[in-house]
């Protein structure tokens, strides 16, 4: 274990409407074993024993499951390691004396509540929209009913990993969500289970996530910040599927 | 609180009635995908150009003869069908319609995203992917569009100052023109900007268009690549070798 003595410049705002700037806070003899988040956790402690406001910012399960942490920590979305949350993230990535700039998501879709904190409620308009399968009530059928190729349920398996936390949006030059919606729309549209809204999810999906946020330019960079690596091809899947959507006509014989 | 809140649609059902008002390709333009189906496609009809463009230009080294009489065939095709010019003009038609809905919808799609990011961030990114070309497609964009009109009054309308401008006399009107040090730079710098912006847009047009298979996706790159380096190459000879004495009056 070697201690660390950090500067932090963390972003503090009283609300949402509050002007914000950084505040330079000195975060000494840190253990390099901490989560990032522990360490914040540290650095509250001591300042409410000063009798100063601790630093507002998310999280919940602190093991990469849940989405909830956010935080851009030296201009990356979750920090310097690939594939992790910033509650996996750890202080040996980093060195003694080093200065840690630290801000909140930003989006005009991710309005901040308070310092670090950001609500992505924008991210549950866009799955309610579509996010759904229609599914038979009654008693629980048997698993495996419904064959699926192994390939098949391995890359709906891989969109579905998404935690939803707002990595993409927020490493994004044009706060597109573009890598969420796409994995949202994906992990149902590639099984057996999601293929009878499949085209009405995408178009709904879609044109949701248009309300709130950019659009994708195809920089690659939310695949790099996301914490579960999900890859950009299932951008092209939704992009595919969206125009689909548009020539679809499910309207059967008889109806105008 | 209340501004914390994101304004919130309708909970229920926006799956199930998907409401047509306009027809189609009106209402799938309205969406921020279907511009950049319509960006894809566009570029990839100005991608066609842009290479018959040079291909045709490499007659250049072939001397006058070869040169103005390609230029005479374009005026000439097709033609025993149609008359004189009118396919020229058919395919001139196009291109400046895919060079409007090009430039309309990324400026169109810019303005979304600015408007999806008012506050900046305050500290500086450090980008993992994102690369020069990516980042600089709405300067190359603009770059290369302004070249373009310069380039139709160098060697299509009027002619610039400090050249001697016939028109129909295409060889001599290229060699005139690039003759000059300062119109050979530029053209260089121009054709540069129109690389740099091929190798993303020739990238980007397979995601767009959801052009996607593993497959063929480590082929996507070297395409782009490819793609932006023959045009770099080939358009970038041409002032060179005028510069150089090899291509030149008589």
């Amino acid at each position: 274990m070697t201690e660390l003595n950090l500067t932090l410049k963390v972003w503090r705002q009283a609300g949402p409407d509050a002007p914000g700037s950084f505040d330079t806070i000195e975060a000494k003899g840190i253990n390099d074993e901490m989560s990032f988040l522990e360490m914040l956790d540290i650095v509250n402690e001591r300042l409410i024993n000063d009798g100063k406001e601790a630093i507002v910012f998310d999280h919940d399960c602190r093991e990469g499951i849940c989405g909830t942490c956010s935080l851009m920590i030296n201009g990356q979305a979750h920090g310097p390691q690939k594939g992790t949350a910033t509650c996996q993230l750890h202080m040996r990535k980093f060195h003694d004396g080093q200065e840690i700039v630290i801000e909140p998501w930003r989006a005009t879709a991710f309005p901040i509540v308070k310092d670090l904190m950001v609500d992505r409620s924008a991210f549950d308009r866009i799955v309610e929209s579509g996010g759904f399968i229609t599914a038979e009530t009654g008693g629980a059928s048997d698993a495996n009913l419904t064959p699926i190729p192994k390939p098949v349920a391995d890359a709906a398996m891989d969109a579905a990993a998404c935690i939803g936390c707002g990595a993409c949006v927020a490493a994004c030059p044009n706060s597109a969500a573009n890598l969420f919606t796409s994995a949202k729309v994906s992990h149902l549209n590639l099984l057996p289970q999601g293929q009878a809204e499949r085209y009405s999810r995408v178009e709904a999906m879609v044109d949701t996530m248009e309300e709130f946020f950019g659009s994708c330019t195809n920089h690659g960079e939310c695949q790099e910040a996301c914490p579960k690596e999900i890859s950009i091809d299932f951008i092209a899947l939704m992009n595919k599927d969206y125009l689909k959507s548009k020539f679809k006509n499910r309207r059967m014989l008889s109806r105008r | 609180m209340a501004s914390t809140t994101v304004a919130r649609g309708p909970a229920s059902g926006g799956a199930q009635r998907a409401k047509r008002k306009a027809p189609f390709p009106v209402e799938f333009y309205r969406s921020a995908l279907g511009k950049k189906y319509v960006m894809a496609l566009t570029g990839i009809m100005l991608m066609g150009f842009v290479l018959l463009h040079m291909i045709g230009n490499l007659k250049m080294y072939l001397g006058p003869e070869e040169f103005n009489h390609y230029a005479e065939f374009l005026r000439e095709l097709l033609v025993p069908i149609l008359p004189r010019t009118v396919a020229l003009w058919g395919m001139r038609l196009g291109l400046i319609a895919a060079f409007g809905l090009h430039i309309h919808s990324a400026y169109s799609l810019t303005r979304m995203n600015h408007a999806a990011r008012t506050v900046k961030y305050q500290s500086p990114r450090d980008y993992a992917a994102a690369n020069f070309a990516s980042r600089t497609m709405r300067w190359t964009g603009i770059i290369v569009g302004l070249f373009l009109i310069w380039h139709l009054f160098d060697l299509s309308w009027t002619g610039t100052p400090g050249m001697t401008f016939v028109r129909g006399e295409a060889y001599q009107n290229v060699v005139s023109s690039l003759s000059r040090p300062v119109v050979a730079a530029f053209y260089v710098a121009a054709n540069i900007a129109l690389g740099i912006h091929l190798f993303h847009g020739a990238w980007s047009l397979f995601q767009s268009m959801g052009w996607n298979n593993p497959r063929f996706n480590v082929w996507r790159k070297n395409v782009a690549i490819a793609f932006a380096a023959i045009i770099v190459i080939g358009n970038v000879s041409f002032p060179l070798a005028v510069q150089f004495g090899i291509v030149h009056v008589n």
